[in-house]
């Protein structure tokens, strides 16, 4: 007699991590020049380069003739220039020179991967070009707009990228990891809801009526209590925007009136580099204060000291996961907007299962 | 990159008519049918004559159907053999396959496409028409064959593309008009090719002609299309003092190797121009069935890929064997 198949919720082993039909930022806007930029994304290796027009190109970093990273040649116009022996790839990774012979082989050519630059990121797609719709981008868009100001850098954390996500889905974190600057009691003590869709996570907590932590005192510059809100958008598989702010208690900020307070995007997006590191890009915007250079750059190296104790904290906790590797992770409450967006991603990694073998071709 | 060829043993699970002497097989290999990229081809492991034989077949849609892949064979009287032994299988007998691999890749995001098939060149184009179709790409297919009858998958694309579709029947004297196609096609836009190697030649010295790109004209050869059919011819090989019969059924290389000579090749089918042996004197026309050497080359035969090219009656090369080589660094004489 056959056995029964296993029920859906036993099947969570040995998926892949992430999905490759998927946008993902591969580098800033400021990084990528007219220059061979060699980037890792869902294990997949790149070499990127704006063209002389400034579009981005994103090609395997491989010849296609004996291997050699591309990202070790050179650029000539538009064409890259392999830095064993000059083979030619188009920006399309078509090759269009080959020494010592009169003819092309026509299927001499390198992948060459959908790349388009949006919200202040470079977004690769690895898996199947005809599915990379550039609407599907994640919507970014206070990172771009000149009604925000703000800055950004990134980590190369060497973690599962969904610790990060995992992290950044529950902020009663911030209690224990970050209480010098933006962690206090409260965080932790406000109830929070979570509501999902299809394509998204939200988990929503207001502290009303609190003392504000330091980080916030200063940036609202007004004393006495207030109301804070933390707005977590979470969009597969790896995007998780954060609308946060503080205004004066009972001004009106929990019916939408925000017109007391400050407000700030914390913008992240973790791209998978392997299995076990990511780049973590990660940028704060505001809306107060906008043409304030100094508040910006304050900011940003604030958020960079924040930011490195979660560093800490995520990268010991992938140790400890490889130390302990038949063992899994326990769920509390605080856990619904991570066990949710783990949900997502999973769903999206199923939906492409089979493409893997096309991908790895 | 290139992937090694990964072989995997398939079911005969469907033959289906796909038109007058085209029929489609449906491979299951062990483990179900996954995905491949368009433009893949699967090698075909086939005995013919006691011998086992190699041969590439393009993967039919973008998408395995049922567990399967698809290939469409048409059966040739002028054949080496392999579509003979493919016609001769029958539902539930197993072979041998690779796994798709994919030389001939569909490149997205281009303003415009042609795709140019002439007869059973249909196969890889049908899947490159139906990506571009559910991506919303601006194409137009131009399919060429001698009759209707003998056109695979007519009815489903006339049903997919509508007026995207345009036939071309040489019994019913239409002739696909290349050369204007190529001007009317925009400028940043590509053309794909596969057909017969007339075809293929054709365009590439329009597109050539008409100064474009030469990445933006694509196609795919297996090297099994010629100028002249099929024949056997005898090879004399002068560093090696011997003379071989190469039958109707082998190529050169495969006769070279049957007799132990020592000599190098990669690709099999006329691309990469490893397998080159100089041409010292030939009877009849040579027929170059290669992309590798350049038009100007193959005018004056001075060099033959061995893998695909053969010769007329008698042909005599050189494989560059030489029973004793000089030293590589000369001696100095008087020095140590």
């Amino acid at each position: 007699m056959p056995l029964p198949s296993l029920p859906a919720t036993s099947q969570h082993f040995h998926r892949p991590r992430f999905p490759r039909n998927a946008w993902y930022a591969a580098a800033w806007d400021a990084e990528l020049k007219h220059a061979l930029f060699p980037r890792t994304v869902a294990n997949q290796k790149l070499v990127l380069y704006r063209r002389e027009n400034g579009e981005p190109v994103a090609l395997e970093d491989a010849c296609w003739h004996r291997l050699l990273p591309l990202s070790l040649g050179r650029l000539e116009g538009d064409t890259v220039v392999c830095g064993y022996h000059g083979l030619k790839f188009d920006c399309h990774g078509r090759c269009t020179f080959m020494p010592s012979q009169e003819t092309i082989n026509p299927a001499a050519a390198v992948r060459s991967f959908p790349a388009v630059e949006r919200h202040r990121f470079i977004w690769v797609w690895p898996g199947d070009p005809a599915l990379a719709d550039p609407d599907l981008i994640p919507d970014l868009h206070p990172n771009h707009d000149p009604r925000w100001a703000g800055d950004g850098k990134t980590i190369h954390a060497k973690c599962d990228f969904r610790l990060i996500v995992d992290n950044l889905m529950d902020l009663t974190h911030e209690t224990y990891v970050h209480s010098s600057s933006i962690g206090n009691e409260a965080v932790a003590e406000a109830p929070f809801e979570v509501h999902h869709s299809d394509r998204e996570v939200i988990v929503e907590r207001w502290m009303l009526d609190i003392e504000p932590p330091p980080f916030w005192r200063a940036q609202l510059g007004k004393p006495g209590n207030v109301d804070r809100w933390q707005i977590i958008h979470f969009q597969p598989p790896c995007t998780v925007a954060i609308d946060v702010g503080v205004a004066p208690a009972g001004t009106g900020a929990p019916q939408g009136d925000r017109r007391q307070g400050v407000s700030m995007w914390v913008i992240n997006t973790i791209t998978p580099e392997t299995d076990k590191t990511c780049h973590y890009y990660w940028a704060n915007v505001r809306d107060y204060r906008i043409h304030e250079q100094r508040v910006t750059t304050e900011i940003r190296e604030a958020i960079t000291n924040v930011f490195r104790e979660d560093e800490i904290i995520v990268e010991a906790q992938q140790r400890a996961i490889d130390e302990n590797p038949d063992k899994i992770f326990y769920n509390l409450n605080i856990d619904a907007g991570a066990v949710l967006a783990r949900r997502l991603i999973d769903r999206m990694v199923d939906a492409e299962q089979g493409e893997a073998r096309i991908a790895a071709e | 990159m290139r992937s090694e060829k990964q072989w995997t043993t398939a079911t005969v699970t469907g033959i289906h008519p796909a038109a007058e002497d085209i029929r489609l097989f449906e491979l299951e290999p062990e483990g179900g049918a996954t995905p491949y990229k368009l433009g893949s081809h699967i090698d075909v492991a086939l005995m013919v004559e006691g011998r086992s034989i190699l041969r590439s077949y393009s993967v039919v849609g973008s998408a395995p159907v049922a567990g399967a892949w698809r290939i469409a064979v048409r059966r040739v009287g002028d054949s080496r053999g392999g579509s003979r032994a493919m016609w001769g299988l029958k539902h539930g007998d197993a072979l041998r396959i690779t796994r798709p691999r994919s030389h001939f890749e569909l490149g997205f995001g281009r303003p415009e496409y042609v795709l140019v098939a002439g007869g059973i060149g249909i196969t890889p184009i049908l899947g490159m028409a139906d990506a571009l179709n559910r991506t919303k790409h601006r194409f137009r297919l131009l399919y060429a064959g001698r009759r209707r009858r003998q056109m695979a998958f007519l009815t489903e694309l006339e049903h997919l593309l509508g007026d995207r579709l345009q036939v071309f029947c040489s019994e019913e004297g239409s002739r696909i008009d290349l050369a204007g196609e190529i001007a009317r096609l925009h400028r940043e836009g590509e053309m794909y090719v596969c057909g017969p190697v007339q075809m293929m030649e054709a365009a590439r010295e329009l597109w050539r002609a008409s100064g474009r790109a030469p990445t933006s004209l694509r196609f795919e050869t297996f090297g099994s299309s010629g100028h002249l059919p099929l024949q056997p011819f005898t090879a004399k090989l002068q560093d090696h003092g011997i003379e071989l019969h190469v039958s109707r059924e082998q190529s050169l290389l495969e006769a070279l190797q049957n007799a132990g000579i020592e000599i190098a090749y990669d690709c099999l089918r006329g691309e990469c121009g490893l397998c080159q042996v100089t041409v010292l004197s030939h009877e009849g026309p040579v027929d170059h069935r290669d992309v590798f050497l350049s038009e100007v080359q193959k005018h004056s035969s001075h060099k033959l890929c061995a893998c695909v090219s053969r010769g007329t009656g008698t042909i005599t090369i050189d494989t560059g064997f030489r029973r004793e080589l000089r030293g590589v660094l000369p001696r100095t004489p008087g020095g140590r």
